[in-house]
């Protein structure tokens, strides 16, 4: 048995059907969740945004051209709600939470053997790159987009994107290169 | 193991291996990947590092959990209140929607002996069109369209394969930075027009470049 295509369930919300609405919010509700999180860093704030995301799925499935995957649009719309919701946060705020990411509490023998397991630090220095640079690292790692979905989704030139993902993998390895682990690249 | 010479080409092929360890890069990018991974052993080192790259990303997304039942409680409760104030109108009849969810309701099999129909059908058209085909006497390589619609330097026409989805048709215009004006016409044909300026003598280059994707095209032709 084939899964409804996801084109043919905005069809349906399109014309009103709560249930196709519930079918999609299953299927994508915790990529959109995730993705809408680690933009905001904020649980709360981001279980109110993807209400807002799938509400706005729901007002604009008629006017979905089927240009784009599904997913690629629904990201675009997290993305804008994401970065609305981030500007009204102050930047007092955003200082705290930066600093707070990339803390680094040497004192702690767990980070100590941390420091050793280089998947764990990966991951922490994955985490402690700026919006930007983890935003399109998600995208195209976690969510699997195509240069060209990206582009679409973050509204920059192709070009761009490659450029951006470039320069997102550079900071990595610089980030990587302070915790003490050298990868030889750049 | 050779390095790749060109170090502007290294730098290009370099830029798509985090596309091409997540698998979305379209085929011909995917094999000038693979084909340079396998004559350049740095290269081939950098790509362990993507590959590390992704994984730890899928892990780290994968640890951040999941919305509560909050969010869907207050997402339909939203949608409650939306019908009550003002309930949509339904679409009366939307063709491609009916068509793509009929479509959707046949099982594989079934959908695999209806493609070998139209490919029949298709081969019969393809006869037909032929015949309207003329041969470029300068270039015996490749033919040109003589019919109706937008013409011009870099106008191409090509009918999609009955195989080939979505993502496939849209990477394959974006691998030739082509984009469709006009069809489709008789015989699912549609015109293609490259962005960039090229040459006669470029354009007949994508053309039987274009010819080998048959998987994602059944006709690549020139117009008139």
């Amino acid at each position: 048995m084939q899964a409804t295509p996801d084109e043919v369930l905005i069809g349906r919300i399109a014309n009103g059907d709560r249930l196709a609405m519930q079918v999609l919010y299953a299927r994508h509700h915790v990529r959109v969740f995730r993705f809408v999180l680690r933009l905001v860093r904020d649980e709360a704030a981001a279980e109110d945004l993807i209400s807002e995301v799938f509400l706005d799925v729901w007002r604009q499935a008629g006017r979905f051209e089927g240009r784009s995957a599904v997913s690629t649009w629904m990201l675009s719309i997290a993305r804008f709600k994401a970065l609305s919701a981030l500007r009204r946060r102050t930047d007092e705020e955003l200082d705290e939470e930066a600093a707070g990411a990339i803390e680094d509490p040497t004192d702690d023998p767990e980070v100590s053997l941390e420091k050793k397991d280089k998947s764990a630090s990966l991951r922490k220095c994955l985490s402690g790159l700026s919006a930007e640079h983890r935003e399109i690292i998600d995208l195209v790692y976690y969510h699997e987009k195509s240069v060209e979905e990206v582009a679409e989704i973050v509204g920059i030139p192709e070009n761009t994107v490659k450029t951006r993902m470039f320069y997102a993998r550079k900071k990595l390895a610089e980030l990587l290169k302070a915790e003490g682990i050298e990868r030889g690249w750049p | 193991m050779n390095m790749i010479n060109k170090e502007p080409e290294r730098h290009e092929i370099e830029a798509l291996l985090p596309w091409h360890a997540a698998g979305t890069l379209n085929r011909r990018d995917a094999d000038r990947v693979e084909q340079a991974l396998a004559d350049d052993h740095e290269l081939a080192r950098r790509y362990d590092l993507v590959r590390e790259e992704l994984a730890e990303t899928i892990h780290l997304n994968e640890t951040l959990g999941a919305p509560s039942a909050r969010a869907m409680e207050k997402l339909f409760a939203a949608i409650d209140a939306e019908e009550a104030r003002a309930p949509r109108r339904k679409r009366s009849f939307d063709l491609s929607a009916r068509i793509s969810e009929f479509l959707s309701g046949f099982a594989p099999r079934t959908l695999a002996w209806s493609a070998a129909a139209a490919a029949v059908a298709i081969v019969l058209q393809a006869a037909v069109i032929t015949s309207v085909l003329v041969k470029d006497n300068n270039n015996p390589e490749t033919y040109k369209v003589a019919s109706a619609g937008i013409a011009g330097e870099g106008a191409i026409v090509v009918r999609f394969a009955p195989q080939a989805t979505a993502t496939e048709i849209s990477n394959f215009l974006g691998a030739y930075k082509a984009k469709v004006v006009d069809g489709p016409r008789a015989g699912q044909l549609y015109s293609l027009k490259l962005s960039e300026k090229s040459s006669p003598e470029q354009v007949r280059s994508i053309i039987r470049e274009m010819q080998a994707e048959s998987k994602i095209v059944s006709l690549v032709a020139q117009k008139e």
